[in-house]
């Protein structure tokens, strides 16, 4: 017994509470990304997190510290009047793409241009999952959902949005990612996206923001398994991985 | 006190910076405009001050709701249609049961109306405007003097309740200057804001949140803010009454349209004329004491707005059918003159 070593424990910033995401989903993956993150910067006391609305609007009830729901697309906003208070704490916003692509894409874009010193983690899994999966702003050309039933159409609903190249162009963010969570490669990239990013947040340097690509096995109507796949061989080709804006300083 | 001339708008940045508000969100619309500018320029020279224009009315009232969730005295202002943008995040605030206070400087509507003053944001107000069942304490001030003085409670008020409050204006109040002396902030002792977000720093982890999945839990929440409504009807009423001893006809008029209404009641009664006024001061909880007080005696009443009819339901509700109750309004930005409102006296005085 003497010799056995904990490798692998529940992280502080995480509750002993039971997720409610479906089977395969990957926001409980990101959830623990997230939560590995605060224990090892150690800012589990002073870091309050925004919850969404959407599939992850009961994150409060996972994290093991301060937090704030917010109404849909507005957690930009109620971050901003959280760190404008509280300076010295670390506020982050968990959002999805129909929240922070849609209904939300003001208080994002502002957030980012003020160079806000937030983080925001961005779940971009192409659909609306709460609301049953209808057509987000990221579903891709084609891609079928319950309002876009015979596939996307461009010409009727537009072009996906690509949000890290969107907010590139703006002065104000400091580091922008993308990051998928596909493969075990992958969640360790998406990890260290996370951590740089709060850590430029507690460098003072300005507005962070990781997108992850991540899977809805349920409104895709796929295996889990499959999900992954599709997310890798569909979603990566349109929406590339890597870092879009990474400030000197904070590399 | 030192009394100064001041315009309504920078009379109510001056009594919130006074009242310990240091944080202040909003975005710009006519004709309220003084106050940002006049808290832009004062706030960043007190310490842990913060002003933000933000990209919209509905971003504003969100930065509202993490400042108050994080526990600081702070504030927003707009005018009507940028109030019924701000109505999602109010809805929020109430919900959430978080203090801050919401100034309203009315104008024309409905939709982007014009720049005069008006009264007829007074269902949005005192009735909901945000879904859901919730209450906001509105505050009526009709003088620069009354502008300072309940901005000054609203803050107050706020953090006893855990709600919000808004001071409801028009722009003839936002625009005008009259003298003005502040009052000393109160040293009353309020609830310390120990849910508010702040890190968690070795207690557990606090929660600002209006969702209730579970029907019965929603129900039951509905049911403690209820109750926090019914204790602010029961203690916070505030009104005022004139001439109402001797009154045959009571003017109900509030804000501006209160003062406009003094002035032909003055008229009236050099003419000989039994005419008395109450003015309401918290819109809601509205004022029922004083028209049981004058119920017996008043033969009837006369309620005056600058909009079609909007206050007068809660009239007629305190009357419940004992008393006729009359109403004259002008609206769109239009704002009646005395000499109207005598022409209303006297047709009711002699129509009896
Ligand atoms: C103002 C408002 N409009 C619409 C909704 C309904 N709604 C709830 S969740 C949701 C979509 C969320 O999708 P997304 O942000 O992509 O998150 P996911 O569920 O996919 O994780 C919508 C439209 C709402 N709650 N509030
Ligand atoms: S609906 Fe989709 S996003 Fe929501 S929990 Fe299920 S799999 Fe995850």
């Amino acid at each position: 017994m003497e010799n056995r070593k904990v490798i692998f424990e529940r992280p502080r910033s995480m509750t002993e509470a039971r997720t409610h995401y479906c089977p395969g989903c990957t926001h409980g993956i990101i959830h623990r990304l997230i939560a590995e993150t605060i224990d090892e910067l150690d800012i589990q006391d002073k870091v309050i997190g925004i919850a969404p609305v959407g599939c992850s609007v009961l994150a409060y009830n996972y994290f093991n510290f301060d937090m704030q729901q917010a109404a849909h697309g507005r957690a930009p906003a109620v971050a901003t009047g959280i760190k404008r208070v509280l300076p010295d704490n670390i506020v982050f916003s968990y959002q999805g793409d129909g929240d922070l692509a849609s209904i939300g894409t003001a208080e994002i874009v502002h957030a980012a241009a003020r160079g806000e010193n937030i983080t925001v983690i961005f779940i971009n899994n192409a659909i609306y999952g709460m609301t049953g999966g209808q057509m987000a702003p990221t579903s891709l050309v084609g891609q079928k959902t319950q309002t876009s039933p015979y596939g996307r159409d461009a010409k009727l609903a537009g072009y996906p949005i690509k949000m890290c190249e969107m907010l590139s162009a703006l002065n104000g963010p400091a580091y922008l990612a993308r990051v998928s969570v596909h493969d075990v490669k992958n969640i360790n990239k998406a990890k260290r996206a996370i951590k740089t990013a709060f850590e430029t947040q507690m460098k003072n340097k300005g507005f962070s923001l990781v997108e992850v690509l991540s899977s809805c096995p349920t409104n895709w109507g796929m295996h889990p398994i499959e999900a992954l796949k599709w997310l890798e061989e569909n979603m990566i080709p349109y929406y590339p991985l890597g870092e879009y804006k990474t400030l000197e300083e904070v590399k | 006190m030192e009394k100064v001339l001041m315009k309504g708008n920078e009379a109510i940045g001056e009594a919130a910076i006074r009242a310990g508000c240091k944080c202040f969100f909003g975005y710009p619309i006519t004709p309220q405009s003084e106050l940002p500018a006049y808290l832009a320029k004062k706030l960043p020279k007190i310490e842990g001050g913060v002003f933000l224009q933000a990209e919209s009315e509905v971003a504003a009232i969100n930065m509202v709701y993490g400042a108050a969730g994080a526990g600081a005295r702070v504030m927003t202002s707009s005018s009507s249609p940028g109030i019924s943008l701000k109505q999602e995040g109010i809805s929020y605030i109430a919900g959430a049961e978080l203090p801050c206070v919401i100034i309203n400087i009315v104008r024309g509507g409905p939709g982007l109306g014009d720049i005069q003053p008006a009264q007829s944001d007074y269902f949005q107000a005192t009735k909901g405007g945000g879904h859901g069942d919730y209450k906001l304490i509105v505050l009526a001030p009709s003088s620069i003097q009354e502008i300072a003085d309940l901005v000054m409670d609203a803050f107050d008020l706020a953090d006893r309740y855990r709600n919000p409050v808004m001071v409801m204006g028009d722009g003839a109040l936002g625009q005008m200057m009259e003298p003005v002396a502040f009052k000393e902030p109160s040293a009353v002792e309020l609830p310390p804001k120990d849910w508010a977000t702040t890190g968690m720093k070795g207690r557990k982890p606090n929660l600002i949140n209006s969702l209730y999945l579970d029907p019965e839990k929603l129900e039951k929440h509905n049911l403690k803010l209820q109750a926090k409504y019914k204790e602010i009807q029961e203690k916070e009423v505030r009104y005022e009454t004139k001439y109402c001893e001797d009154a045959e006809l009571v003017i109900v008029a509030y804000g501006t349209t209160a003062r406009i209404a003094e002035t032909a009641i003055r008229q009236g009664r050099a003419e000989g004329i039994k005419v008395g006024l109450i003015r309401p001061i918290t819109l809601w909880p509205f004022p029922t004491k004083p028209f049981e007080e004058v119920i017996n005696s008043v033969k009837q009443f006369l309620t005056i707005e600058m909009n079609l009819g909007q206050m007068l339901e809660d009239v007629k509700l305190a009357v419940n059918g004992r008393k006729p109750v009359h109403f004259y309004g002008r609206t769109g930005g239009m704002v009646p003159t005395p000499s109207e409102i005598l022409t209303q006296i006297k047709k009711l005085a002699g129509g009896e």
